[in-house]
């Protein structure tokens, strides 16, 4: 059998400062947390660029709201800016 | 000999007498609350395009393998997920779709705490939500006793001092493998699974959270009369920011926003 990347038999490695005790390995995935929530938060979202870009042509073409992004009728349930992706 | 087809002697729904059965009613309050295109919609508004809703999916695709790495492992049992290869990776499967889902959760449920996702009527979103993640903590650790291993042994005896310094521990015995296998594959999943669901469902009944900026904008729009969910529920929103400043930049009509 492969051993670990890491090796499991010691005992855990701990952080300990002042009144706070925790595990590397929790400390790790805490930290990783708050990187991928920033960047989640942060990168855009794929197609953003296109959906900006018929939002506007949205905009210019005049009041329709509830409608989708090839102008009909909004079926869905969901209304949201008017402009809808599917 | 020939069989007619006897027409029903009521043309009333429900029967005779005119009391709809509880089918009927069951299924119009099902319709009326969630009608077909709210349940599946087949568009969203373009703010869902956010890395956040991508978590929330990530979560939901956690949980199911969970659910079925869990039910394998249950068929099998303890001799098979410690001592054979295959049990010994759907056993990892288990515990490394357990560690997906929490780590999407929490990005998840942060990223609806900052953006206050209870605004709008959607406060019964939240709390499934809030509550689901509380849930699966105690069902992710009945998992570590259910080990049937050194490792469990270790845990439920550290555990079991807490749980009786609270008092759970009259009715919850976190040595008792039986009880905690029993919490662990049959009572805590069910709980998960049924918020999951009422989640998702309340996600489609109310529609997704919009954006502050936009919620601000719509007050604007609306005036001394906030917003409102068919539902009756007022939207929350912040002050109306001067139109000038309107951050979209473009009127919205009160129906552009109301989601359910």
């Amino acid at each position: 059998m492969l051993g670990a990347v890491f090796n499991l038999n010691d005992p855990a490695h701990v952080v300990h400062w002042h009144f706070f005790e925790m595990s590397v390995s929790n400390l790790v995935v805490i930290c990783l947390m708050l990187v991928v929530f920033a960047l989640a938060i942060l990168l855009p979202f794929p197609g953003a660029t296109r959906r900006q870009a018929a939002r506007t042509l949205h905009d210019e073409g005049g009041a329709m709201a509830g409608g989708t992004l090839k102008g009909k009728p909004h079926r869905g349930g969901q209304a949201g800016e008017g402009a809808m992706q599917r | 000999m020939s069989v007619a087809a006897t027409p029903p002697k009521s043309s009333t729904p429900g029967g005779a007498g005119g009391q709809r059965s509880w089918t009927i009613r069951t299924r119009e309050a099902g319709v009326a609350a969630l009608p077909p295109e709210k349940l599946l919609p087949d568009g969203q508004p373009t703010y869902v395009g956010s890395w956040i809703y991508v978590f929330g999916v990530a979560t939901l695709a956690a949980l199911m393998v969970i659910v079925g790495s869990g039910m394998i492992l249950s068929l099998k049992g303890p001799a098979w997920w410690h001592y054979t290869g295959v049990g010994r990776f759907f056993n990892s499967i288990h515990l490394w779709a357990v560690e997906l889902f929490f780590f999407t959760t929490v990005v998840h449920l942060w990223g609806k705490y900052w953006m206050a996702a209870w605004r709008g009527g959607r406060a019964r979103v939240w709390i499934t939500g809030a509550v689901t993640f509380l849930i699966a903590i105690p069902a992710a650790l009945t998992g570590y006793v259910s080990q049937q291993n050194f490792d469990a042994q270790w845990i439920s005896t550290q555990a079991k001092d807490a749980m009786n310094a609270t008092g759970a521990g009259a009715f919850f015995n976190v040595t008792n493998f039986g009880q905690m296998y029993s919490w662990h594959i049959l009572l805590f999943p069910i709980a998960v699974v049924a918020l999951v669901c009422a989640h998702v469902l309340l996600v489609r009944r109310h529609g997704v959270v919009p954006p502050m900026d936009l919620a601000t904008e719509l007050a604007g729009v609306v005036g001394a009369s906030p917003p409102t969910h068919p539902d009756g529920h007022a939207i929350a929103t912040r002050p109306a920011a001067p139109a000038a400043e309107a951050p979209l930049g473009r009127p919205m009509s009160q129906e552009d926003e109301v989601a359910s």
